[in-house]
């Protein structure tokens, strides 16, 4: 249960989403809509945001260059042309989404946005477990202890009585040496043995908790946690694909023409697995070269042919399936609203990612035994009648995945 | 079941022992089979079982000590726009093979062509596929194709091939020789080529000729071109020798065309009638309603019979008395309107009688279409002729061929052959190292199609684009593109053929639009007109009564096209196509030649060439005029004329031509070419030959034994005349079967009706009274097939469709011997009529595939439940699981499972452990692999498997609906059989969904033609099929000895 509540919470905090929070957050909608492009204090792909409300003509101009910049530079407004011409042309997306309170508390936000100071490594914060196992376990022991000596001076007596009276005693046979003993040893252990086999090749292949060493250093925990790059940004393919896809060097580039050092070194010190520190500024250096990025010039490299001079980026492939499976991002984030955390754990925790979950075969049915379709909001499951007449009279109040065929073999082998 | 008695097989109707006994076996030989012989073998058994035992102990343990290997993960450095990795673009392109066309969409998976489909918005194809289209994105990965331009058989670069050849053309006349050209764009190409060098002709030359008929066509309509003709329109179609359903000009639009006049209901009793007579047995001849057998020398009499009964009403007297009757009823037929004569004959005067038929029941304007004309076939006999006459005398300075192989392919391939060697400059644009690539100087390889810009116009003005669906894999160069650069162009073939369109389009929006599309067409119904009839139909009447008849005694043969592997070409190494069994002959992998059984009892061939249980075949030696003579199989194919003997082309090719043609004494086939004739103005089909038996045997590998139902009824066929008096015969019959078990024995109510007629209520009772099992309640969504047996044609793009989809493997001949085959969905054979007499055998397909029943025989019997039922009706097979017990395949009475028996393709967890017989071992290349479908699992040895209903297309149309939040519509959901079928025969989708196509006809439609296959079994199968309905009296036809003949066959 505490664990379910530390993920519900992983996932209001991941995924921005802050319609549930009845003032918009500056610092939230800031993350996840304009850090791309803009630092509160200095200048990127476009301008630093701190104070840069002065320079508006108007309290409604703001609304409008953010809702659609485009239609103000191409209606010939002087400032918006200014802005325009001073970042290479670059036109700013638009977001009509945005309300008017929304891009008022983002710019709140960055006017009263300060530089981090460099926290102390935070200490003494540490809360010693406290197990009372070992308390339990002696005195199990001591208690086993006394029945032996009881049973023995037990036995002993009733071997002194016997003689007394007379009657012969049976012979004294060693307990190891016994009969009983042996069997039940080997029983205890053809069972634990068995068990044990079992287990291991159950588990063969599977690779949970697999953190291998990457080409580069790539920390989520930097993107999608400190700077709240949302997921899809960069695996977009995991609404439309069965591939999350593993975004190309130039999606990198988007962000990373501007960003070109890592600055929050003192803030959080890059560590690798090994425990070696990692400098985040020499592996932006790396994805330059990768992405045939000239950072001196700020252009790209071309080839002969005029092609850009990159190379792919040899990732170690972490979650792997067997080529019988057949799994699709889009069918659960999409279709299922699933939140990406639920399979591939905290990810904006994990500087390097490793592998989460078991991705085993019960750890899936598990899940579509206990998960429930959106029945009533896609309109896709309106044929299935009976589901829905006995949800409407209130006999059931959802459909799990299993009973819509999600336990059956072919919708994952095939 | 009919009153009519099927036999799959001659070893069938004459119960052979061997037969019998393979019947009751499901597997061929005793297991364990060949690897384990070394095992059991042994001297001491049980000790090397032990060894073996505790060898693979050792081994497991140590195996699964292993680390796990580090696997990559490797994104696009530049991620192309338009690509989202797993999920599938689709390009409207054009498929065309010299002549051969198709309006086709490309697949493509992660930028790799993986499936070709018919592309529905064209109306000459109309979304229908052939075996060879869908088999064509295997020639893709060929192994065999070349990689880099040759000079004297050795690598050059482009460069100095160019330099070579822009000097070595000269001024001496030269022939640019390329099959039939359908693209605009080319034509102007070649157009500037000539323009820059004006002693170089363009001359086209057909491998399959069609030069009489457009020579007929010239001479009676002044157009030398091909008329379109509407089978869909046409009340009577009349077929001298055109197999138009399998292998006649276009059959792809012709079978879509014919299966609308097919279509028949009980609400709607109409059908179209079809008169074939032919020399051989095709799959057009067991689709027709009427069928006599002529020789081949002889069809020339029947066409001029058939236009003097048409014309005056003459009695016809042809060499056999079903011919006369035929010719008598087809012309009354013809008179009535609505009709079309079309004949295969190479021969003008033939052909100037068809024109002159169709002109006389006023078929042109209606069924026959001369304003919007074919262009399909545009090669003159005569022209390849002198050509060759003029290489001969050293007249020739440079020869550029493409799309063409006349080495292998020319009548007289020897002539050919050395006039090659007079010539000083020979440049092939081939894919591959044919066997007339090898003999030219310079080899300057073309693109696959797969890899080009182009365009076909196969009718006038209905166009149709090319677009690449992947970059050119090698080292290859569009052969417009070498003709331009030495015409000395500036602009690449790809801008050129861009600059042509836009023009043509008129804007960029229109020109994105046709490319989207894929065609450009007028709109509307397509132009539909007629010709002035002007030829001299005395003189061609009067040549044809002149030519001699062939003697009594006289063997003719006829060499034909196999559906599967065409005029030869690049589909001679293509492995689906080889082990795709013939519809007739059910032979994969080699030709032979075909003989009627009662020939068969002369050469005496019998013992093995009737019985196709028995794999080793009497090999005859076949010797032609011209001196050509070739040893080969015999396989006895009843409905053949009992003096024509039948041997395809395509076979017997030259070992560079790739792996899997190449041919010597032990395998691969023969070349039937050399056995064409040439008339002095056209290159016929057929020519007297001598056959003289040897004692050699050869392994044929057939497939008609493999699957039996051990004599239980599986089709039903009515006459029209039958089905008209009574529409309900088939439900009385299933009535008969299952009404009885409808309701619970004790329960007397509705009982005594006197006769029982199958409805709803007691397919409902049946299903739920007729077992012990309890019945499910299907929500939602429950999928279910009809196969329509009137519109199926046997032609077996089905069988390719399927393997292309779902990565089936390819076993080779050798384990096809041994029953392994792979298909998931065959094509099933059956004749009825006596062997002995060719025109009273009627034949009939039927595609077989898991029936996915819901009373699942195979699914009771899984010791470990790999095999079970899903919720949405589909019988699952989850392969992970499956222990290879093959009690399924032992209890399926449909025989649609299939056992792994190999390592086909290296899914298995052991390296190096494929199976390789040298043929059909290039599949499993890197290059090849290419073309496996992502989607669905590589089945590794060991394990069972069959028909999927093809599951990842559905789980794909589900996911769709879900994403876009609505109920799946009908149609969203296809298997690859249903779209390549051309003729419509496979409906799909789901059958709880009242408003959708598959309900309709269950239920209302065609409630009455539809059957489900051995429905008393109580398996209640997913997949109905729909009742064949001949149009014909009766349907052991043409038979005066039927009671004799019953006597001894029921």
């Amino acid at each position: 249960m505490c664990l379910r509540s530390v993920f519900a919470l992983f996932i209001v905090i991941f995924s921005g989403n802050i319609s549930a929070i009845a003032a918009p957050d500056g610092k939230a909608l800031f993350m996840s809509n304009c850090a791309a492009c803009h630092n509160p204090l200095k200048d990127a792909t476009g301008p630093a945001l701190k104070g840069i409300r002065s320079g508006f003509p108007d309290k409604e101009w703001g609304y409008k260059w953010v809702h659609n910049s485009a239609s103000l530079i191409a209606a010939g407004d002087p400032t918006a042309v200014a802005i325009y011409t001073k970042f290479n042309k670059t036109a700013m997306t638009a977001f009509p989404q945005l309300s008017n309170e929304e891009i008022d508390a983002i710019l709140e936000y960055a006017d009263k946005y300060v530089a981090p100071v460099a926290a102390a490594p935070a200490g003494g914060g540490e809360e010693a477990a406290e197990a009372h196992g070992w308390l339990y376990t002696v005195i199990t022991l001591a208690l086993l202890v006394l029945v032996i000596i009881l049973w023995r001076s037990n036995s002993g007596m009733k071997r002194i009585a016997n003689e007394k009276e007379g009657i012969p005693n049976e012979k004294e046979i060693p307990i190891y040496r016994s009969k009983l003993t042996i069997a039940i040893f080997a029983i205890v252990i053809f069972i634990l043995a068995g068990y044990w086999l079992v287990n291991g090749a159950i588990n063969e292949g599977r690779q949970q908790n697999y953190q291998p060493l990457q080409p580069l250093f790539y920390s989520h925990k930097v993107h999608a946690g400190i700077n709240q790059v949302n997921c899809l940004y960069c695996h977009a393919g995991a609404e439309k694909s069965r591939q999350a896809m593993i975004p190309s060097a130039n999606v990198c580039m988007n962000c990373h023409k501007q960003i070109n050092s890592y600055s929050g070194a003192a803030e959080h010190p890059l560590v690798n697995a090994e425990g070696k520190h990692v400098d985040g500024t020499a592996e932006i250096q790396k994805l330059y070269k990768y992405a045939g990025w000239d950072a001196a010039n700020k252009k790209y490299i071309l080839k002969a042919n005029g092609e850009i001079d990159a190379t792919p980026i040899k990732w170690a492939k972490i979650h792997n399936l067997p080529d019988h499976v057949y799994f699709n991002h889009s069918q659960h984030v999409k279709v299922g609203q699933v939140q990406c955390q639920k399979c591939h754990g905290p990810v904006q925790e994990m500087d390097e990612v490793y592998q989460f979950s078991a991705l085993s075969m019960g750890w899936c049915i598990n899940c579509h035994r206990q998960t429930e379709v959106k029945f009533t909001e896609n309109n896709y499951y309106k044929i299935f009648e009976k589901y829905q007449d006995e949800l409407k009279s209130g006999k059931r109040t959802g459909v799990t995945e299993a009973e819509m065929g999600g336990l059956e073999c072919q919708k994952c082998h095939y | 079941m009919s009153q009519k008695q099927y036999w799959s097989g001659l070893e069938d109707l004459n119960k052979i022992n061997s037969h019998t006994e393979v019947e009751g076996n499901e597997f061929k030989e005793e297991l364990p089979f060949d690897l384990s012989d070394s095992l059991f073998g042994a001297t001491t058994p049980r000790r090397d079982f032990l060894k073996f035992l505790g060898f693979s102990t050792l081994a497991a343990t140590l195996v699964a000590s292993c680390e796990m290997p580090v696997r990559r993960a490797i994104p696009y450095a530049i991620k192309p726009e338009d690509i989202v990795p797993g999920v599938p673009n689709y390009y409207a392109s054009t498929f065309a093979d010299g002549s051969e066309y198709c309006a086709v969409v490309i697949k493509t998976r992660d930028g790799r062509p993986i499936k070709v489909e018919g592309n529905e918005l064209s109306s000459v194809t109309r979304g229908g596929t052939s075996a060879r289209v869908q088999a064509s994105v295997l020639n893709l990965y060929d192994k065999a194709r070349i990689r880099h331009p040759y000079g004297d058989n050795a690598e050059v670069t482009f460069a100095s091939a160019d330099r070579a050849i822009m000097e070595g053309i000269g001024a001496k006349p030269g022939y640019l020789v390329t099959a039939s050209v359908l693209s605009p764009t080319t034509k102007d190409v070649i157009a500037q080529f000539l323009a820059k060098f004006p002693a170089v002709k363009h001359i086209v030359y057909d491998a399959i000729s069609y030069s009489g008929m457009l020579q007929a066509n010239e001479a009676c309509y002044g157009k030398r071109t091909l008329p379109t003709y509407h089978f869909d329109k046409a009340k009577t179609v009349v077929s001298l020798d055109a197999d138009f359903l399998g292998t006649w000009l276009s059959p792809v639009e012709f079978a879509k065309g014919y299966s609308k006049g097919r279509k028949i209901s009980a609400k709607e009793i109409k059908l179209s009638r079809h008169y074939q007579v032919e020399a051989t047995h095709t799959i057009t001849g067991g689709a027709a309603d009427h069928r006599a057998t002529c020789r081949p020398s002889e069809i020339g009499k029947v066409a001029v019979a058939l236009y003097n009964a048409v014309a005056s009403g003459t009695q016809p007297s042809l060499s056999s008395k079903n011919l006369n009757q035929l010719i008598t009823k087809a012309a009354a037929d013809l008179k009535a309107g609505n009709g079309m004569v079309v004949s295969g004959s190479n021969d003008v005067n033939v052909q100037m009688v068809v024109n002159a038929i169709n002109d006389k029941i006023g078929a042109n304007g209606i069924t026959v279409n001369w304003t919007t004309t074919s262009n399909y076939k545009q090669g003159i006999d005569k022209d390849m002729a002198a050509l060759v006459a003029a290489m001969e005398a050293n007249e020739v300075g440079s020869l550029f061929l493409h799309g063409v192989n006349p080495v292998y392919d020319y009548y007289d391939n020897k002539k050919f052959t050395s006039a090659l060697a007079k010539v000083p400059l020979t440049v092939s644009f081939a894919e591959r190292m044919d066997e007339t690539a090898q003999k030219c100087k310079y080899v300057v390889p073309d693109h696959n199609y797969l890899e080009s810009w182009g365009d076909a116009e196969p009718k006038a003005n209905y166009f149709s684009l090319m677009q690449p669906g992947i970059a050119p894999l090698f080292k290859t160069r569009a052969m417009q593109d070498s003709l331009l650069l030495w015409a000395g162009a500036t602009q690449s073939y790809a801008d050129f053929w861009k600059d042509y369109w836009m023009k043509k389009t008129g804007s960029q929006e229109n020109f994105d639009k046709a490319l989207q599309d894929g065609v450009i067409e007028p709109a509307g119904e397509m132009a539909i007109g007629g010709a002035t009839f002007s030829g001299n139909i005395g003189d061609a009447v009067s040549k044809i009564q002149a030519q001699p008849a062939a003697g009594k005694d006289v063997i003719e043969l006829v060499v034909y096209q196999k559906i599967a592997i065409g005029h030869g070409g690049a589909w001679s190494n293509n492995p689906w196509l080889l082990e795709m069994p013939d519809p007739i002959t059910r032979a994969t992998w080699d030709n032979y030649v075909c003989v009627s059984p009662s020939h068969a009892k002369k050469l005496d061939a019998e013992l093995t060439g009737f019985s196709e249980v028995d794999s080793k075949k009497r090999v005859v030696t076949v010797k032609g005029a011209n001196g050509y003579s070739v040893k080969m199989p015999v396989i006895v194919v009843p409905g053949m004329h009992n003096d024509v003997v039948a041997i395809a082309v395509g076979y017997g090719r030259d070992k560079k031509v790739g792996r899997a043609a190449a041919s010597d004494e032990t395998k691969g086939g023969k070349n039937a070419y050399p056995f064409l004739s040439y008339n002095g103005q056209n290159i016929e089909n057929h020519s007297a030959v001598t056959i003289t038996k040897t004692e050699e045997k050869y392994d044929v590998a057939l497939t008609q034994t493999h699957s039996s139902y051990e004599a239980r009824p599986v089709v039903h066929e009515y006459t029209l005349e039958e089905f008209t008096k009574d529409p309900n015969v088939l439900l009385k019959e299933r009535g008969k079967e299952i009404a009885e078990f409808s309701t619970l024995p004790w329960i007397e109510e509705g009982k005594e009706s006197k006769e029982p007629i199958v409805d709803t209520a007691t397919e409902e009772g049946y299903r739920v009274n007729g077992t012990l099992y309890p019945n499910y309640p299907y929500e939602g969504v429950k999928w279910g097939m009809s196969i329509d047996l009137n519109s199926c044609t046997g032609c077996g793009a089905c069988v390719v469709g399927c393997m292309a989809e779902n990565n089936i493997s390819v076993v080779g001949k050798d384990h096809v011997l041994k029953m392994h085959e792979m298909h998931w969905i065959r094509i099933d054979r059956y004749f009825s009529g006596m062997a002995d007499e060719p025109d009273s055998i009627q034949t009939i397909f039927q595609p077989m595939l898991c029936q996915h029943c819901d009373n699942a025989p195979c699914e009771n019997v899984c010791p470990v439940s790999a095999t079970n039922h899903s919720s949405e009706g589909l019988n699952q097979m989850a392969y992970n699981r499956c222990i290879g017990t093959k009690y399924c395949a032992n209890n399926c009475p449909y025989k649609v499972r299939h056992f792994n028996w190999m390592d086909w393709n290296g899914a298995d967890c052991i390296d190096d452990n494929i199976y390789e017989d040298g043929r059909r071992d290039d599949i499993n290349d890197d290059l090849t692999r290419m073309v496996l479908n992502p989607d669905v699992t590589v089945r590794s040895r060991g394990v069972m498997e069959k028909c999927t209903f093809c599951v990842q297309r559905l789980q794909e149309a589900k996911l769709a609906a879900k994403k876009e939040g609505h109920p799946m519509h009908d149609g969203a959901a296809k298997t690859a059989c249903q779209q390549a079928c051309p003729s419509d025969a496979i409906t799909f989708g789901n059958v709880k969904d009242p408003s959708s196509k598959i309900y309709n006809l269950r239920k209302h439609e065609q409630m009455e033609r539809t059957f489900y296959v051995l429905e008393h079994i109580h398996t209640l199968p997913n997949v109905n099929y729909l009742a064949r309905i001949r149009n014909t009296e009766e349907l052991d036809a043409l038979n005066e000895n039927k009671n004799e003949f019953l006597k001894y066959h029921i």
